[in-house]
């Protein structure tokens, strides 16, 4: 339902104070990667040494994997052009004139504050709403919620990030899970203790800084058993970066009977690679949904997976992508039911604009063994001109006989008679068309916070009109 | 946006095909304002290619004739346009648009009639809501009009028409009606699906519409009943593309009785 939210945002805006770092000096490294990078970065870091030989061992692998040859066209993706460490207080240098004019007519016309508007632009590195954020973190302390940066994490709690890191997404997985394993900075560590429901989602947004918006973030979330956890990542208003190559890792264990969500909604700037692998490990009655939002960047490669391991694990992938012109996504999900009565839903729902590109890779696999398994894949796309293209590459690899699996795609245009419809209402054509586009998302929209999914309708509409920079 | 509180509605000779075929063969007839015209016509003669035409539905190619409101064209007015200047079509079946539910398609299609999305833009107005009218405010407005038209609230937050039974869908579009506050309105077969009460409830709520904007109302209808409540002082028959005989309200009654046989004996049509 409709409702305001602007005076959410206005109490919001008033509470946000700068947030002091504790880290004040700049630091850069070379440009281009090496061993000599990693120790560096490990270094500055104070990091202890069995992080710095994970890093090692990464870079290892890295340099002998070859690059994909499927999903997108990386041929122009130079690794040797990067920086692959900076410190927050370099970022602080660039100022707001530097920022594209179409960045900022985005901000201006998505009403967003002007305090997050030089954040989300990177000319501030802090935006924390100090007020806000200090009372929840008593909160979670009280419960023995451990939600904290990775560095802190490895600082403070090194026990369990050397017992869970590359656990569920290993260093050798793919190219960019070894990149990001020898060059990590930024991320989340959640732990969430056994029964715990974590009523308020956790969001970055909170203890967000700099680092946490880099190019190699590396997120753990651990919710042990029979706890209940929301993690909420990113945000819908447009993250300009100068970096060219963003390369995450997000690992997920839910434990016996725990509940994890996690919601994500990248909006980075067209000039970036956006290359993500994200996956959680379910056991035992546990459930677990990805809720993935992409709007933004360039190339995007991106298959949010789960790994239903223990009887009755249930696990969701919902996904929205919406491709203008120049942008091109190579998403989907991955569902791998490894144990009896497992059941998987992936829905994924694709708009394609101008020359804009959708692909969507559905792969389920049933091992022997896991009877009862369910598996259910549904992907709608929408292309809005004659020369928009979308994609379906179905995955199904069943191997056992006790399985449903079901799978359903769907391509539409919006039709001539809800246009003619809405706009014999006094709707401009635009203003129909980006109706029309909110009413086919509703299925992702509905499961957002609402005050994402005022602004993610916004943004539609925006994006509607093809001027979002 | 201003409107001229009357309006009225004028079409010539107006010729129209579709896919090819000549569907309107020179359509003249004048609607002015506060009167109501009933137009009949046998199936697939041509009515609703009429009111779409009207309306500015995009598959209609105009071949000759013109359509004026108040003496300016119609014809190359997209149907928003066409709408703001106070046209509307209560469609005979009106498409669903899923995941937009009928609240948010209200208020934004009330705003956008009213002028808020022009105000908000030349105002520099950025605030996410600028564009629409406050929610408090709509909010007791489509109250008080799903009231009259004995509609459950519930309706308001499914999406557009979908699975909306017939007369549901008939209701809603009189619904948009009384929210858009039309100048000219056409009624497609709004009478088919209305249950016998639905049709006392949606035609009192069209009289009193036409009472407090001057309406003029061009009610396509296959039925005297719906004539009964909403009472019109011209009436024509519409045969094979266009009007071919107008007379006054005591023609319902022959139609009813003798059917469209012998018109095409009397009309040499
Ligand atoms: N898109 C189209 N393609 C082909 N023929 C069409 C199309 N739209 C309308 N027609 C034809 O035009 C003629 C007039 O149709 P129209 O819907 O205007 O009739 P009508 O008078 O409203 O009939 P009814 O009383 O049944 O509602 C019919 O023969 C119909 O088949
Ligand atoms: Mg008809």
């Amino acid at each position: 339902m409709a409702n305001d939210y602007d005076d959410l945002r206005q109490i919001k805006d008033q509470t946000q104070e700068d947030f002091a770092t504790e880290i004040d000096y700049a630091y850069q490294t070379r440009r281009g990667l090496g061993e000599d990078i990693v120790r560096e970065v490990s270094a500055v870091k104070g990091e202890p040494q069995w992080m710095l030989d994970f890093r090692l061992k990464a870079l290892d692998t890295f340099m002998k994997m070859p690059m994909p040859t499927w999903g997108v066209d990386l041929g122009l993706l130079d690794f040797e052009e990067f920086y692959y460490f900076m410190r927050s207080t370099e970022r602080k240098a660039r100022n707001w004139e530097e920022v594209p004019d179409a960045i900022k007519d985005t901000f201006e016309r998505l009403g967003i504050p002007e305090a997050e508007r030089r954040f989300l632009a990177g000319v501030e590195t802090q935006m924390d709403s100090e007020s806000v954020y200090s009372s929840l973190k008593e909160e979670w302390q009280r419960h023995g919620i451990i939600f904290v940066d990775m560095d802190t994490a490895v600082r403070e709690y090194p026990d369990l990030v050397r017992e869970h890191i590359s656990t569920i997404v290993p260093i050798g997985d793919n190219k960019f899970a070894a990149l990001n394993s020898a060059f990590w900075s930024g991320g989340s560590f959640v732990y969430v203790p056994k029964g715990v429901d974590v009523e308020i989602p956790l969001q970055a947004y909170f203890r967000i800084n700099a680092q946490n918006l880099g190019q190699f973030e590396r997120t753990i979330i651990i919710a042990d058993e029979g706890s209940n956890v929301h993690y909420i990542e990113g945000c819908t208003a447009p993250q300009y970066s100068t970096w060219a190559l963003h390369t995450g890792v997000i690992e997920i264990l839910v434990k016996k009977g725990a509940h994890a969500r996690y919601t994500t909604i990248q909006n980075w700037s067209r000039n970036v690679y956006n290359l993500v692998t994200q996956r959680a490990v379910v056991e035992e009655d546990g459930s677990m949904a990805w809720v993935d939002g992409n709007l933004g960047s360039g190339i995007t490669m991106k298959y949010p997976a789960v790994v239903l391991r223990g009887p009755r694990a249930r696990g969701e992938v919902l996904s929205i992508a919406f491709a203008g012109d120049g942008q091109h996504y190579d998403a989907g999900a991955k569902a791998i039911h490894l144990a009896p009565h497992t059941t998987s839903l992936i829905t994924s729902k694709s708009i394609s604009k101008g020359l804009g590109r959708s692909g969507f890779r559905g792969m389920v696999r049933v091992v022997p063994g896991a009877v009862g398994a369910q598996s259910k894949v549904a992907c709608d796309a929408l292309l809005l001109d004659p020369e928009s293209r979308s994609d379906t590459y179905p995955y199904i690899d069943v191997s056992e006989d006790e399985a449903q699996i079901e799978h359903e795609a769907t391509v539409s245009k919006i039709s001539e008679d809800q246009l003619f419809y809405l706009m014999s209402r006094g709707l401009s054509e635009k203003e129909a068309s980006a109706m029309i586009v909110n009413g086919f998302l509703e299925p992702f929209v509905k499961e957002l916070p609402m005050e994402y999914a005022v602004e993610l309708n916004r943004l539609i509409a925006l994006q509607m009109e093809g001027s979002v920079g | 946006m201003e409107q001229t509180l009357a309006q009225t509605l004028e079409i010539r000779d107006l010729h129209v095909r579709v896919e090819g075929k000549e569907i309107l063969k020179g359509v003249t007839l004048t609607v002015r304002p506060g009167e109501t015209h009933a137009l009949m016509g046998p199936n697939g003669s041509g009515k609703s290619t009429l009111s779409y035409t009207l309306m500015g539905h995009p598959k209609y190619e105009i071949v000759g004739g013109e359509v004026l409101l108040n003496g300016e064209s119609l014809l190359a007015l997209s149907p928003d346009e066409r709408a703001r200047r106070g046209l509307f079509l209560a469609m005979q079946y009106p498409v669903s648009v899923p995941g937009v539910t009928l609240y948010t398609f209200l208020r934004a299609a009330a705003s956008a009639m009213r002028g808020y999305g022009e105000a908000a833009r030349r105002s520099g107005d950025q605030r996410l809501h600028a564009h629409l009218i406050p929610a408090r405010e709509f909010r007791q407005e489509v109250n008080a009009e799903i009231g009259k038209l004995k509609m459950d609230q519930a309706f308001l937050n499914r999406y557009l028409n979908e699975g909306f039974s017939g007369g549901e869908k008939k209701r809603a579009e009189i619904l948009q009606m009384a929210l858009l506050k039309p100048r000219i309105a056409i009624l497609d077969e709004t009478d088919s699906g209305l249950d016998i009460d639905a049709l006392r409830i949606v035609s009192e709520g069209v009289n009193r519409l036409q009472a407090e904007l001057g309406m003029g109302l061009l009610v396509i209808t296959h039925y005297q009943r719906l004539l009964n409540y909403i009472r019109p002082e011209h009436v024509h028959i519409f045969y094979n593309g266009r009007v071919v005989h107008s007379a006054g309200p005591e023609l319902v009654e022959k139609l009813e009785a003798q059917g469209y046989d012998w018109v095409q004996a009397e009309f040499g049509v």
